[in-house]
């Protein structure tokens, strides 16, 4: 399968904000492939690393050391951004503008021509169930609408990659709901998706393979189906047991 | 180029779409009403004072756009984290400051437009004439100078912590250039070594934007610039503006932005 994203022996260290410390090792010789149409769930505790290889991904920030390939180009070039949607996690979108402005405004930064970029916007509002309210600025909008806009302007470019980072964070059950759909939809149309998340549930309904980080390096890797079947119990509990969690006598 | 035109007209539309403008421009308008109803010793020359009055007053308006409105720009879209998704575009670090730097500029262009077209509006209500080349020399040098301020305001952005600081900093440096500037080499002259080079040698290097403040011109119908100074103020604002833009850009490109 050919792998839409890859990272080799990344390393990601930050410098200590603390006099005498060196420098915290955020991720560390981790190594992954995703393959093309997979839904990939990327999961850690906090502090795992989960962010800082995002962060990688995205050009945010230069690894340490190592290399990561989006499409087979490096993350560093812009380009490799231009098949990519990301959503990060909380993000307060600018409440000035309209959803269409706001699309509009992402579309140009693709260079996607005018007659085009309507018609995504119509396509997109309609998947994310923000027809009804593309006229109203974003700041009347509620917060589970204020992550769905976060997911149209994601989705603006078409991108054959979606890089979620908590795509249901803060939402209620509905509307968690509804961002799984969108899920299945994209990964029905081929698109692959990387996405973070702390509901395991969710991960385990959604996701073809899983990916666990703890303390900024890989515990395992593999078909959901498989690590579900080597267990012999379910995600939640096989996390857990990966990251070395004990419950209180 | 596509990437920079679309982060200025977000610029512009948030500026247009705030209130802090208007009400400047507001203050402006009544105070200059106010003051123009009064009719003092039945002095005649009194419209001069207006116009005195009225171009202060869109100076002190058009720094405080220009401040405020990039002072910000950056902080708000880390705040909001509005960064994240627009960086992970493919947009380069300096296409992003590029992009609010023009709307900055344009947001304050426009701004300027309003406020002139008042003050000439008012003057040739008073004066019956309207000396366009004046106003569009003394508009053009005014918003060239706000172009400086811009951009070390945007750098300003990047080095300090907070908007306000970054204002409050801006704020001072500005209005002490234009009060100052052209005096502190005479004031290096009375000066001993090693101050008076020292002195010297800050005045060669800060941007004397007050060379652009041309209120004379159109307070006192002074005759127009000549077009080649214009075009030397011109390539000098956009050399410091670059400096600074430049600067900024290698503070900001390889900054964490979390």
């Amino acid at each position: 399968m050919e792998a839409t994203l890859s990272i080799e022996s990344l390393r990601v260290e930050y410098p200590s904000h603390n006099l005498g410390e060196g420098t915290k090792v955020a991720v560390n010789g981790l190594t992954l492939r995703v393959g093309q149409g997979e839904v990939f769930g990327f999961l850690g505790p906090n502090g795992a690393g989960k962010t800082s290889t995002m962060n990688v991904l995205l050009g945010f920030v230069p690894p340490t050391s190592g290399t990561a390939h989006i499409f087979g180009v490096d993350v560093r070039e812009p380009i490799a951004r231009q098949r990519i949607g990301y959503l990060p996690e909380l993000t307060y979108y600018y409440k000035f503008l309209t959803a269409e402005e706001l699309l509009r405004f992402y579309a140009g930064i693709f260079g996607i021509p005018t007659a085009e970029t309507e018609r995504r916007i119509d396509a997109v509002l309609k998947l994310v169930e923000l027809d009804h309210a593309r006229q109203r600025q974003i700041k009347t909008y509620s917060k589970g609408m204020q992550q769905r806009v976060g997911l149209a302007q994601a989705l603006i470019n078409n991108p054959d990659l979606l890089i979620l980072d908590e795509p249901t964070s803060g939402l209620d059950p509905i509307g968690r709901m509804k961002v799984r759909e969108i899920i299945q939809r994209l990964k029905d149309e081929g698109k692959t998706v990387f996405f973070s998340s702390h509901e395991l549930g969710e991960v385990e309904t959604s996701c073809d393979r899983v990916a666990i980080l703890h303390q900024g390096e890989l515990k395992t890797e593999g078909r959901v189906s498989d690590l579900l079947r080597e267990h012999g119990t379910n995600l939640e509990q096989i996390f857990l047991k990966l990251i070395g969690y004990s419950p209180q006598p | 180029m596509n990437t920079v035109w679309s982060l200025a007209k977000v610029v512009v539309v948030e500026m247009v779409r705030r209130k802090d403008f208007y009400v400047l421009f507001i203050l402006t308008v009544l105070l200059t009403v106010t003051a123009g109803s009064v009719n003092l010793f039945n002095d005649r020359s009194i419209v001069r004072y207006l116009k005195e009055i009225c171009l202060l007053l869109i100076w002190v308006s058009g720094l405080i756009i220009a401040i405020t409105c990039t002072a910000r720009q950056i902080p708000a879209e880390r705040e909001s984290r509005t960064i994240f998704p627009l960086l992970a575009k493919p947009v380069t670090r300096g296409q992003f400051l590029l992009g609010k730097f023009l709307g900055c500029w344009l947001a304050t262009g426009l701004a300027l437009l309003l406020f002139y077209t008042f003050f000439g509006l008012m003057s040739a209500a008073r004066e019956h004439h309207w000396p366009v080349l004046n106003y569009l020399q003394a508009a053009w040098l005014h918003w060239l100078m706000l172009g400086i301020v811009i951009s070390f305001t945007l750098l300003g952005s990047i080095v300090f912590a907070t908007p306000s600081s970054n204002g409050t900093i801006c704020l001072v440096c500005s209005a002490s250039i234009l009060l100052l500037g052209r005096h502190l080499n005479k004031v290096a002259l009375g000066l001993a070594e090693p101050l008076q080079s020292i002195l010297y040698g800050v005045y060669f290097i800060l941007p004397h934007i007050e060379w652009f403040d041309v209120r004379e011109l159109i307070i006192h119908d002074a005759s127009l610039i000549p077009w080649d100074k214009v075009a030397l103020a011109t390539l000098y604002a956009a050399a410091y503006a670059g400096f600074f833009l430049w600067a900024a850009w290698l503070a900001f490109r390889r900054r964490p932005l979390n």
